[in-house]
């Protein structure tokens, strides 16, 4: 056992154990880390939006560089402030607007293609797709397997009528294949947050305790 | 010192169909290609002074170099092996320039018409009156029942719109449901707990609340304080809202929108103060998540169909429709598609880039 005299390294460990010790209950050793953490957080976002956002792409262009067009963008950020002031509160509305729209013309096009576009095209059934699966004449067989779970799945999320009949068989099908996906994905997660767990023991137990090397 | 032969037909030309700012050269390889470490590229505005811009390995044909749009640039390209090298000709003068369509997209612009016009379509019907059916979601039900036992308790109601930002669906579809919800408190006179984690969605979220409030008719009874911001940083929001779960200890936990991590260790402590959790999200690799943790999911596009449900306005109710045609103009084309991909040859595929 070689525990680590480095202040740093305790004041780490110390919080890790307290953040941990929700485990067991909410106490004032939780409370002391959760607060620490949040206005931790805080000060280091402000000096961060401020030093690689705010500096580098606004003030610097705009005052220094005197890049003018800029000054819109810093009109519609500075309108955000305005809800602070109650008689003219109403004028958030504008960027929170622009901020909405802009967003979702933005998004749209780039969901469309990654979301409806592409899947699309790796759904369809051709020769060229079997052999995408790289599972030589299994690959038949997993495209016939993705081209049904895909139409037993939109036939799940058609909201426009109830699911009885034909639609109730497929949707049936289709929650299953939602299912078998959501079990997947739920052990690929989980082995992903035990190394996090993993990580943290080794700190607690090498770097702080010196237990293990 | 053996001699090698240079690259050779080289053409430089504007990229097409980008926002500008590329110039895409190509040439014919060396006949002794397989003895050389690659092609250097050079470029100069003049056709006098060259500079090095570039370097790419032996066997390619093309590289793209970024230049400033309005300028005319002469390219050569040099065979080199070690030090020894040997220049092209020169290619003609090519400019960079932004093109207004890219025409790789085209077939984005048509699915969004399609859905477009089908949204534009169930909306005018159903601003017209017409009665459109949506089938029961179960976890949207459970909203009433899951407000009305907070109000019988006495104890308040969180809801959590996850991490994401504005551009995100499910945040987009997330606010919706909070009007929805905020609505049914001001009517209960049941608090709400609203915490954030990004300032713009907290902006926007805000005056979602407080127009909430005005529509049901309690201006009043909206608290500033309920809707608020914490920290943008995931874990430190999650330690926040798991202390606000076992301190305030809310009847009611809505997990709303777009989650990553942070989503189970909500969940989780949720779940073990005895509130009634309904969760919702797009995000694949946390709904299973929810699934375990939480009373009801909502499971992607449930989320979007939501707000329309508990709403029943007439345009989220016609977006609502207009997607459901959407997905059977999906299936006929996949159908379609594939039919026409076993039977022919031809490049069904190149249509879905």
């Amino acid at each position: 056992m070689n525990i680590s005299l480095d202040p740093w390294i305790w004041i780490s460990a110390l919080l890790t154990v307290s953040i941990f010790s929700f485990l067991y209950r909410d106490n004032p050793f939780y409370r002391f880390a959760e607060h620490i953490f949040v206005g931790v957080a805080n000060g280091w976002a402000v000096t961060f939006y401020w030093h690689n956002i705010l500096v580098p792409s606004l003030f610097d262009p705009l005052f220094r560089r005197g890049q003018l067009l800029l000054i819109i963008p810093f009109i519609i950020g500075i309108l955000y402030l305005t809800r602070f002031i109650p008689r003219v509160s109403w004028l958030v509305r504008i960027p929170i607007g622009i901020t909405m729209g802009y967003y979702v013309g933005a998004s749209i096009p780039a969901d469309v293609q990654a979301y409806i576009i592409k899947q699309t095209q790796g759904t369809i059934l051709t020769s060229q797709n079997f052999q995408a699966w790289n599972a030589g004449n299994m690959g038949v067989v997993w495209s016939i397997i993705l081209f049904v779970g895909v139409i037993c799945t939109l036939s799940y999320f058609y909201f426009s009528k109830e699911h009885k009949g034909v639609l109730g068989i497929t949707s049936r099908i289709g929650i299953i294949f939602v299912m078998i996906g959501f079990g997947a994905a739920f052990g690929y997660t989980v082995m992903a947050r035990i190394s996090l767990l993993i990580g943290r023991l080794q700190f607690l137990l090498g770097d702080w305790l010196g237990v293990i090397h | 010192m053996v001699a090698i032969a240079p690259p050779t037909d080289v053409y430089a030309s504007d990229t097409p169909d980008d926002g500008g700012g590329v110039v895409t050269i190509q040439w014919q390889l060396s006949p002794d290609d397989a003895y050389l470490d690659g092609y250097e590229i050079y470029r100069s505005e003049d056709n006098v002074d060259y500079e090095r811009v570039g370097f790419i390995g032996k066997g390619r044909t093309m590289y793209e170099d970024e230049t400033e749009d309005g300028t005319n640039y002469f390219y050569k390209i040099a065979a080199l092996i070690d030090t020894m090298k040997v220049y092209s000709e020169t290619s003609k003068p090519v400019m960079s320039s932004a093109q207004w369509i890219d025409r790789n997209k085209i077939n984005i612009i048509i699915a969004i018409i399609i859905f477009g016009a089908f949204i534009l379509y169930f909306t005018y019907h159903a601003r017209k009156g017409k009665e459109l059916y949506i089938r029961k979601i179960a976890g949207l039900q459970a909203i009433d029942d899951a407000i009305g036992r907070a109000t019988e308790m006495g104890k308040p109601i969180l809801y959590c719109p996850g991490i994401g930002y504005m551009e995100d669906i499910a945040t987009i579809a997330s606010l919706s449901i909070l009007g929805e919800v905020a609505k049914k408190c001001a009517q209960y006179d049941t608090k709400l707990i609203n915490p954030h984690v990004e300032p713009i969605v907290y902006t926007v979220a805000r005056e979602i609340v407080k127009e909430a409030y005005t529509q049901a008719g309690r201006p009043d009874a909206f608290d500033p304080d309920s809707v608020y911001f914490i920290t943008d940083l995931q874990f430190a929001y999650a330690a926040a809202v798991d202390g606000i779960m076992v301190r305030e200890r809310p009847a009611t936990n809505f997990l709303i929108g777009w989650f990553r991590a942070e989503s189970l260790i909500l969940a989780e402590t949720g779940a073990s103060t005895g509130a009634i959790q309904i969760a919702g999200t797009d995000q694949v690799s946390q709904l299973p998540f929810f699934v375990t943790a939480c009373d009801y999911t909502l499971i992607g596009e449930e989320l979007y169909a939501a707000s329309a449900y508990i709403s029943k306005e007439p345009i989220l109710l016609g977006a609502i429709k207009g997607e459901d045609s959407g997905k059977l103009v999906i299936v006929g084309i996949l159908i379609a598609a594939s039919i026409i991909g076993l039977l022919t040859t031809l490049p069904i595929l190149n249509l879905f880039r």
